[in-house]
């Protein structure tokens, strides 16, 4: 064949072919050399020579229009290929006004192509859109459509939009099609533009051209998303248009690869899946289609396994149907058995999508599971790291964020890091075992991921920190706070550590650096200089480095110590006093005040481990009631609150920017005229801000309110006031030493603290819960046969043990003792190999040094008896049982395992995933049915005038004339 | 009351995360035709207009992406907060960008829809024809694709108002 073909070619030479006339020799030479350009700087090249060419060229006068088409193709060249070609936009917005449709069309792409929506010279074309919608070709009706759907904004919707909805009713499917989407279109751009013709969409729904029922389907898929309640009657409708396509009832031109309208399917699937989901009623309408298309669908082909998938999406997310589960069980273990890449992916997405419904089936698959999470396709990875994260519970999250750790270190692309870190963080705040574990895994994050975690998250650290367990365990927390300040001074030595890091890490030596008495105060102050040092840091960093600092000294101090600077503190603070940012500045300054305090006044002012304390804030300001009283009674003008002032409710506004008191000047006086009586009654207390803005010693601030009441800007006077507001506002509130400026977003740091503590509360709701669940998986652990097993074992671990789940979750454990007997356990079974987890974790549990592993040396009756108090001693004997037999029994299970623990294990995956990919060789890409070109002839011609151009086959670039389907 | 060192420390504002989608869900994003040096041969964009310095980072991001990407491997990639759906034809890769809840295996079948379609057009299709008629590539994918949902999988109807135009001219 190939012979043959290079014989057609030697004959064909001479003769002229059809299939490039009309194009300029210039513009064949240029599309001769891009495709011979060898290197992106030759294309470049070739490029400029051209702009520059096309410059003199199109400006000259009397450009024939066929000429110019040809230029404005080789603009969108210049353009497709990165160069600037504005100078000609202006031109392709004239080729749109030409009469021919060839013209006009390459117009109006060119246009779409150079000309975001809001570009000026839009305004240029929406005369001629308006034009064309109204002509008899419906070719130019629908060129016309098209370019709207691009260039008309949200300001030109009212433009076209009555034609458009015309258009809607044209006698040409082709016409109506366009117009649906120009009006989805419209839509997406301004939803309340097209919100009245929601009925017509409707009705497109009905048209006897599928074309136009399938373009119909997106802007009512757009609706439905928006809001699913009002679409329910057009359920019936969905499913006999569904039906009707999957029995072949639309035109065979449709069909594709023996499909019926497959795309038209899977919207129409999309839709229902929507419309069934959590609705048992709309559901049964729908189960006995999908059960069709299950059986008609052809897994043999891509477009097959397409709408497969699709259905197995619907199922997952309608009302659970028992048979068709099971068809879409068998379809997703289809998938994920198969050969394919392609389908291994759709195989993962679909177990995601299925264990929601019954998480057990994730079980039969651990083995295709991990194959693919050992995958060296980082798109099979990272999806099914998606799988693992919907599956994770509290007895395999440590496998599962470890896992994700690792890859998360090997990775570069910040995005996915980003993505990956905060669902490494989400599952530990979840679902940690211990805070212990919980304190290292985000310390292993922050360590890799560094500033691309949310801050967020380190708020949560320190809070845990600080706050530790919410028991009553002092001596656990202490315990926990010394690691951690252990970890970090360890840490410390690292080269390279992120910012964001860099603050907890000051932070929580600070508070706890000398808690324990470990550490000498002037050893943890030299730390924290040298972190401002030895890390190039930002002022947030030395921010908190000087406030750890100074927490350090008062606590010394307070206690009666004297404490001596040392010499590179005193000069880290030197620095910071004359230091740029005036935040640094005066926590320098500060710090400097408090040094020459008494130690009582130290005392009070950071006292020490209060950082969970509730500030209390005295949003009322009821100390100023004195001073109010006396101005008023001075003739000062009373508080009016800011409901009044703004018109809206005004003591949740307490925290407001302060920009909006600029505001609130010229607001205020409308108030008087429209009293809202639904506005909250006026507490006087409540209103202090403004009132003493009123009193503040500026004489005639009345005065100078209603002279400049419609000026924007705040006068000098006016200004000053708020700032003395200010300052009176947090006089009370904390300034206890310091400038009065001091902490001026003080009201918003409360607040922050205070929804921190109440996840902190959510949170531990949420531990206490998924503690009852830890024992499930120790239980049941088949026979360690291979590494893979184990690692399955470890993730896929819920179900077998169920049975023994309930009466675990049954009974109401008391709290502290469950959770301890846990801690051990997780301690001793999870992850042998981990060293960090196995020396880290009994830390916890044991006041002395650590225990080896395999030896269960506390005795956890001793436990309980220690921590149960007598009001707990009714307590069934069977949970004491079970928690002293699961420690024994990891001890056993894990007795006989090679010490090498998940990691070698996991080192053995990866060679073996590698080594299974590559012998199977999986090339099962369906062979098209295509349907080849006309003849021969065709080719011959295209390879004639390809000579005579001079474009030859034997140049750089032969791959120009290879078949795309060949 | 108590101190107030805390607050001194967590001083900053908490930054919600934002919502990483779009503001609407698109499906398709961009269309892209490259050959196997990496040079566009085609290209056409849904979701928003990009600036030329935009367009040319993202382009060459995802093709070193998927250019490296062996035959056995998914035809799908994460990129940003949406997906690539590519599969290569003799020395030209399609690259689609679709949104993540798009069907990644459907958007791979859209590709063999458009490329058999302009294979009925141009008979045996080759790079040198996208390239000669690049806006007639450009017109199929405007009547197969309109706000980056597939509107046309006919062939026939597809490729009608095009050979009508041919006439016509």
């Amino acid at each position: 064949m190939e012979q043959l073909k290079t014989i057609g070619r030697e004959l064909a030479m001479g003769s002229q072919g059809g299939a490039w006339a009309g194009q300029s020799k210039e513009f064949l030479d240029l599309v001769k050399s891009i495709g011979e350009a060898r290197s992106k700087a030759e294309e470049d090249r070739i490029i400029l020579l051209e702009i520059e060419t096309l410059r003199r060229r199109i400006a000259e006068p009397d450009v024939p229009r066929r000429r110019m088409k040809d230029y404005i193709i080789r603009l969108v060249y210049a353009e497709m290929l990165g160069h600037d070609a504005s100078f000609g936009y202006i031109h392709a917005v004239k080729m749109t006004h030409d009469d021919s449709l060839a013209l006009k069309r390459t117009g109006y792409l060119a246009v779409t192509l150079f000309l975001s929506d809001d570009h000026d010279l839009i305004i240029l074309i929406i005369n001629t859109i308006q034009k064309d919608l109204r002509s008899d070709n419906y070719l130019i009706v629908c060129a016309a459509l098209t370019a709207a759907c691009k260039l008309i904004n949200e300001e030109t919707i009212p433009a076209v939009l009555p034609q458009v909805v015309d258009l809607l009713a044209h006698p040409k499917e082709a016409v109506r099609k366009k117009a649906v989407m120009a009006l989805h279109r419209f839509y997406q751009r301004s939803p309340s533009s097209v919100s009245h013709l929601i009925s017509n969409f409707r009705k497109k729904l009905c048209d006897n051209d599928p074309g136009v029922m399938g373009a119909s389907l997106y802007p009512l898929f757009d609706f439905i998303t928006e809001d699913v309640n009002s679409y329910k009657d057009l359920v019936t409708s969905f499913v006999s248009v569904l039906k009707q396509v999957a029995e072949r009832k639309l035109p065979k031109t449709y069909d594709y690869h023996q499909m019926p309208a497959p795309f038209i399917q899977i919207k129409l699937l999309k839709i229902l899946a929507l419309l069934g989901s959590g609705d048992k009623q709309t559901s049964g309408h729908i189960y006995n289609v999908l059960s069709d298309i299950f059986r008609k669908c052809e897994t043999s082909s891509n477009i097959g396994n397409a709408v497969l998938y699709e259905c197995i999406c619907c199922v997952s997310s309608i009302y659970p149907n028992a048979k068709l589960m099971d068809s879409a069980i068998e379809a997703t273990s289809k998938f994920l058995k198969s050969d394919s890449h392609n389908l291994k992916y759709m195989g993962i997405d679909s177990l995601g999508r299925l264990i929601k419904i019954n998480p057990d089936i994730a079980e039969e698959h651990q083995l295709a599971v991990i194959d693919c999470l050992e995958d060296p396709d980082d798109t099979l990875k990272r999806k099914t790291f998606e799988l693992l994260y919907k599956m994770t519970k509290s007895s395999n999250v440590e496998v599962i964020v470890d896992r994700m750790i690792d890859y998360m270190i090997s990775i570069n692309d910040n995005h996915y890091k980003t993505e990956i870190a905060s669902r490494c963080v989400a599952l530990a705040e979840q679902f940690a075992p211990s805070n212990q574990w919980f304190i290292q895994t985000m310390n292993k994050v922050f360590e890799h991921a560094g500033d691309l975690v949310n801050v967020r998250v380190a708020h949560n650290l320190m809070r845990l920190i600080s706050e530790g367990f919410g028991e009553d365990d002092e001596g656990a927390d202490s315990q926990l706070r010394s690691s951690a300040v252990d970890s970090y001074l360890r840490i410390l030595g690292e080269p390279k550590l992120p910012s964001l890091f860099l603050q907890v890490i000051c932070w929580v030596l600070g508070e706890y650096g000398t808690a324990d008495g470990k550490y000498a105060v002037s050893y943890i102050i030299g730390k924290l200089c040298d972190v401002t040092e030895a890390h190039l840091c930002n002022d947030t960093v030395k921010a908190y480095a000087i406030s750890a600092i100074m927490k350090i000294c008062a606590f010394e101090i307070a206690a009666g110590r004297k404490v001596e600077m040392l010499p590179e503190c005193q000069s880290f603070i030197d620095e910071l006093s004359a230091s740029h940012s005036t935040d640094l500045q005066q926590r320098a300054y500060e710090l400097q005040a408090l040094l020459s305090l008494d130690s009582q006044a130290v005392g009070s002012v950071l006292p020490l481990d209060a950082s969970c304390e509730d500030i209390e804030v005295d949003k009322e300001l009821s100390f100023l009631n004195n001073f109010v009283q006396q101005s008023i009674e001075m003739g000062a003008n009373p508080y009016l609150p800011e409901s009044e002032q703004l018109g809206m409710s005004g003591v949740s506004n307490f925290r407001s920017p302060y920009q909006q008191e600029a505001s609130s000047h010229t607001l205020r006086f409308e108030a008087y005229e429209l009293p809202k009586p639904s506005s909250i009654p006026v507490i006087p207390q409540a209103s202090v801000l403004t009132q003493t803005r009123d009193l503040v010693p500026v004489p005639g601030t009345t005065y100078y309110r209603e002279n400049n009441l419609g000026s924007k800007l705040p006068t000098g006077p006016e200004a000053s006031s708020a700032d003395v507001g200010i300052k009176l506002r947090l006089d009370g509130v904390q300034k206890k030493w310091g400038k009065p400026t001091y902490s001026s977003s003080s009201s918003g740091a409360t607040s922050a603290e205070k929804t921190t503590n109440g996840i902190g509360a959510h949170q531990d709701g949420i531990r206490s819960q998924s503690r009852d669940t830890v024992y499930d998986s120790r239980r049941q652990q088949p026979e360690v046969s291979a590494e893979k097993q184990r690692l399955a074992a470890s993730l896929f671990s819920s179900s077998a043990s169920k049975t023994e789940k309930k009466p675990t979750s049954g009974q109401r454990m008391p709290k502290g003792s469950d959770a301890n007997a846990e801690k051990s356990s997780v301690a001793r079974s999870v992850s042998p190999g981990n060293s960090e987890v196995k020396t880290a974790a009994p830390d916890l549990l044991d006041f002395g040094e650590p225990v080896p592993i395999s030896a269960p040396t506390i005795d956890p009756f001793k436990e309980l008896e220690g921590l149960i108090g007598p009001a707990q001693a009714v307590i069934d004997n069977s949970i004491t049982t079970s928690g002293v037999q699961a420690p024994d029994l990891m001890a056993t299970l894990y007795m006989d395992t090679p010490p090498s623990g998940s990691r070698s294990s996991s080192s053995g995956l990866v060679s073996e995933g590698v080594y299974s990919t590559d012998k199977g060789s999986h090339t099962a890409k369906p062979t098209p049915a295509v349907k080849k070109g006309p003849n021969l002839q065709d080719a011959l011609g295209k390879d004639a005038t390809v000579r005579q151009v001079g474009v030859t086959p034997t140049g750089n670039n032969p791959n120009l004339f290879r078949d795309l389907l060949g | 009351m108590l101190g107030g060192q805390l607050i001194s420390v967590l001083r900053r504002e908490i930054v919600e995360e934002g919502d990483e989608k779009g503001v609407n869900s698109m499906g398709i994003r961009f269309v892209l035709l490259v050959n196997k040096q990496g040079q566009t041969r085609l290209a056409q964009y849904y979701a928003e207009h990009l600036t030329l310095d935009e367009r040319r980072a993202l382009e060459g991001e995802i093709v070193r992406k998927c250019l490296a990407r062996t035959e056995q491997q998914c035809s799908f990639v994460e990129h940003r907060n949406y997906k690539i759906v590519y599969r290569r034809y003799a020395s030209l890769f399609f690259l689609v960008g679709v949104d993540n809840d798009e069907n990644e295996l459907a958007i791979l079948e859209f590709i063999h829809l458009f490329v058999e379609t302009m294979d009925r057009h141009f008979g045996n299709v080759c790079e040198l024809d996208i390239m000669f008629h690049l806006e007639k590539a450009h017109f199929m994918l405007e009547e197969m694709v309109m706000n980056g949902c597939i509107v046309e999988t006919s062939k026939s109807n597809i490729l009608a108002p095009i050979q009508l135009m041919e006439k016509a001219s």
